[in-house]
């Protein structure tokens, strides 16, 4: 392995643990907060060993995505000197912000944690609040650095200088808002699923039916409503990327030749030597309809793009199919599950209903990933798309495979630990909280 | 600006520092009174840990946003130590979170996360001042041909592993006097009070040893130090607030130890901040990097200036009130 490859690699393995420890981190909060107020208004214990059972998971997941965190801020300049010499002063302003959102979310995540029974209850209600609205408001911030990679803006670039440089300009950057919305109802529809479908098997299991099942319910509103935004926000993404980045929508699609009536090609293996896609059911006429809302209009293919500068078609085109695919398996879930509430209640304690919601648990996840996928391999071969290549940002120091190695040896640990962790919290449920309080 | 980035490394030492100590100290604690300095350890830094090792962050993206020169190069040529601390930056953390949710507190597992969180806890200081010894050194070579003349002995050299040593020295000294006013009982203040002295001593004699080692290594530490005034100011406040330390440290004057601790070690990065400055990195073939010359464009660094000051103002009022809520009352003692 190549120190290029390895230091994309590690990158790769960095930003895939993280997103799922920080979407964890930044939405269950949110669950917390609408379980606790249930609890204050209410006065039913249930919702209040929901929450205390909930906080620990998130008091593990806070602490992954700190460190982890903390670790790709290092990893940025580890791995890519060359980038942020360069990019540091003009895209670096969401990750200060980021930094201030983070800090707040560290305090607040201190005053909910220890705070149980020691402050005025709305106050710690409000702690709690604030531990997912500043982790929302990381999560975007972050989301609107990446962006600015995708679409750089900000700056004039002249002769390989950076004039004119403006970071406020930079942050709200023309792919800032579709990037930032979808990913974050792909964080509460991948948390919401993943919640959901855990507490759908200790239901399945008969333990503990009365905690699980107002938790299930609590997570899976949450899943179900995002899930059915999110092809909405997903067109918006992929009319955003055919203006901005047409070699990333290219790829996505695995659409060679332009053409008027662009059809859409579902499934398949893309051949790039050959520029065409075996296996694929091609639709006439719907790429152009997504792209320019009718089903005419000519779409530019990979046949304008340089070969120099394209990006890998096959792993960009699979990843995005697998991303609708799974998209849309958890939107018909989400409406089923609304169905139920309004007509077939009797749907709920049904086993082959759980089992529905049990085998999603890690959809939404997978589908975060190949998203991810989509966005940074479509970007290939740039780091600052159309101004600097990912292999001119890469750092000089030889043998990057080794750390490579150490680090996805290190986070598939942590990553075992923490599921080791949680399950041992799943399992003392009945322990800690099933005695009268 | 760089009195930000000035301010944040100093909190990182002083609250940061403290954390790791805590760990340091629970490596250097008898067996028998493992259990006693976990649990106060456990009750000062449980709520407050995780806002303590932000001040790294902010150090690190003042750096990367305001200076992006400088954090290239030391990112380049310290590759390898500051790999090392992110490691135990991560096994520290996690360690800490894993071995208090745990639902099961199992011996074993017990056992291992505390293992993991007083080594790292020593390794990470130890490679934090290393970086920090490294940057000054004059050891790092732009232009070095070699992998060892680039990337190995730009770290690893006696200064910068004297100064790693004396980081650990100083955090396990602010811990300690910092847990005289948390501990329950007074077993435990008796206990915290010795620990202090022997960490005074120990930090003392490695503060020496970074002298010796400048020597070793031709750097005339001792002719900056003493060549210019504030430096020379900031040495004395720390001679005598070290002095003041020794005698009030039995009284049970907790407050008066804790700032004077605090002031010693501010002194010390004072005294090194102010000699160096405008360099933030000493290199071997003399283009030292100047904070002053390789800054952001200035958009930039005012955008990042008032993102600061928004941030600090909701900051360190929240901050202060977490830090008042989970402290010990003064009735204890």
């Amino acid at each position: 392995m190549n120190d290029f490859l390895a230091a994309r690699s590690q990158m790769a393995i960095s930003l895939g643990f993280h997103i799922i420890y920080s979407c964890i981190g930044m939405v269950m909060p949110f669950f917390m907060a609408v379980s606790h107020y249930k609890w204050i208004k209410t006065g039913d214990l249930v919702y209040k060993n929901i929450t205390r059972a909930w906080s620990k998971g998130v008091a593990i997941f806070f602490a992954t995505g700190a460190v982890s965190g903390t670790i790709l801020s290092f990893e940025l300049g580890l791995l890519w000197p060359k980038f942020m010499e360069q990019a540091g002063p003009i895209f670096g302003m969401p990750f200060s912000l980021e930094g201030v959102a983070f800090f707040i979310e560290a305090i607040a995540l201190g005053f909910f944690l220890y705070g149980w029974d020691k402050f005025n209850k709305w106050f710690h209600w409000f702690t709690c609040l604030v531990i997912g609205v500043s982790g929302i408001v990381s999560g975007i911030l972050v989301v609107s650095a990446n962006s600015w990679m995708n679409n750089p803006s900000g700056f004039n670039f002249l002769n390989g200088h950076y004039l004119n440089v403006d970071p406020i300009k930079a942050m709200f950057n023309g792919s800032w808002f579709s990037e930032a919305l979808h990913m974050s109802l792909a964080a509460f529809s991948a948390t919401g699923f993943a919640v959901a479908g855990v507490h759908a098997l200790m239901i399945a299991k008969r333990k503990n039916v009365v905690f699980h099942t107002k938790a299930f319910k609590i997570a899976i509103v949450f899943g179900a409503i995002a899930a059915i935004l999110q092809p909405f926000s997903g067109d918006i993404s992929a009319k955003n990327v055919y203006k901005t980045q047409p070699a990333k929508l290219g790829a996505m699609e695995a659409y060679y030749h332009t053409q008027a009536h662009a059809p859409l090609v579902i499934g398949g293996l893309p051949d790039t030597a050959a520029k065409k896609v075996n296996y694929g059911i091609e639709i006439p006429g719907l790429l152009s309809f997504l792209v320019h809302d009718n089903f005419s209009e000519p779409v530019n293919g990979l046949d304008k793009i340089p070969r120099q500068n394209q990006p890998p078609v096959m792993v960009t085109h699979i990843a995005f199919e697998l991303m609708i695919a799974i998209g849309s398996a958890m939107m018909f879930l989400g409406l089923m599950y609304f169905f139920a509430i309004w007509k077939k209640r009797s749907w709920l304690s049904k086993k082959w209903f759980l089992n529905l919601f049990i085998l999603a648990t890690p959809f939404g996840f997978i589908a975060v990933e190949a998203g991810w996928t989509v966005t940074e391999v479509g970007r290939q071969p740039w780091i600052i798309y159309g101004i600097m290549r990912t292999s001119n940002a890469v750092t000089p120091m030889p043998g990057i495979h080794y750390t490579f190695y150490l680090f996805t040896a290190v986070y598939f640990t942590l990553t075992i630990a923490a599921i080791f962790l949680l399950s041992r919290q799943i399992k003392m449920v009945p322990l800690l909280y099933d005695t009268k309080q | 600006m760089i009195a930000f980035l000035f301010l944040a490394i100093v909190l990182y030492f002083l609250l940061g520092g403290a954390d790791f100590g805590a760990g340091i100290i629970e490596l250097f604690t008898s067996e028998k009174n493992r259990p006693d300095t976990r649990k106060t350890m456990y009750e000062a830094i449980g709520p407050i840990w995780e806002a303590n090792h932000m001040w790294l962050i902010i150090a690190v993206v003042i750096l990367f946003v305001g200076f992006p020169f400088i954090y290239g190069q030391m990112c380049t040529w310290l590759h390898i130590p500051l790999l090392i601390m992110l490691l135990g930056i991560m096994a520290r953390g996690t360690a800490f979170a894993f071995r208090s949710y745990d639902a099961v507190k199992g011996e074993r597992t017990q056992r291992l996360y505390n293992h993991i969180f007083v080594y790292s806890s020593f390794i990470t200081p130890l490679f934090l001042g290393i970086i920090a010894g490294s940057a000054i050194s004059r050891q790092i070579d732009l232009h070095a041909t070699t992998f060892l003349s680039g990337y190995v002995f730009s770290w690893l050299n006696y200064f910068s592993v004297a100064v790693g040593l004396f980081t650990v020295a100083l955090s396990g000294y602010l811990a300690a006097i910092y847990l005289i006013g948390d501990a329950e009982n007074e077993n435990d203040v008796k206990r915290f009070i010795k620990k202090a002295r022997q960490m005074t001593i120990v930090a003392v004699i490695f503060g020496g040893l970074v002298f010796v080692a400048a020597g070793f290594e031709g750097i005339q530490l001792a002719r900056f130090i003493f060549g210019n005034p504030v430096s020379i100011l900031a040495v004395i406040v720390a001679a005598i607030s070290l002095i003041l330390q020794w005698a009030l440290i039995g009284r049970g004057k907790k407050k008066i130890i804790r700032v004077t601790a605090a002031l010693q070690v501010t002194m010390i990065l004072l005294a090194v901040g102010y000699m160096h400055f405008p360099y933030f990195v000493m290199v071997k073939t003399g283009e030292n990097l100047s904070l002053l010359s390789l800054h952001a464009p200035a958009k930039t660094i005012s955008d990042l200036g008032w993102a600061l000051c928004i941030g600090s103002l909701l900051i360190l009022p929240s901050l202060f009130y977490l830090y008042s809520s989970f402290s010990k009352g003064d009735h204890r003692f």
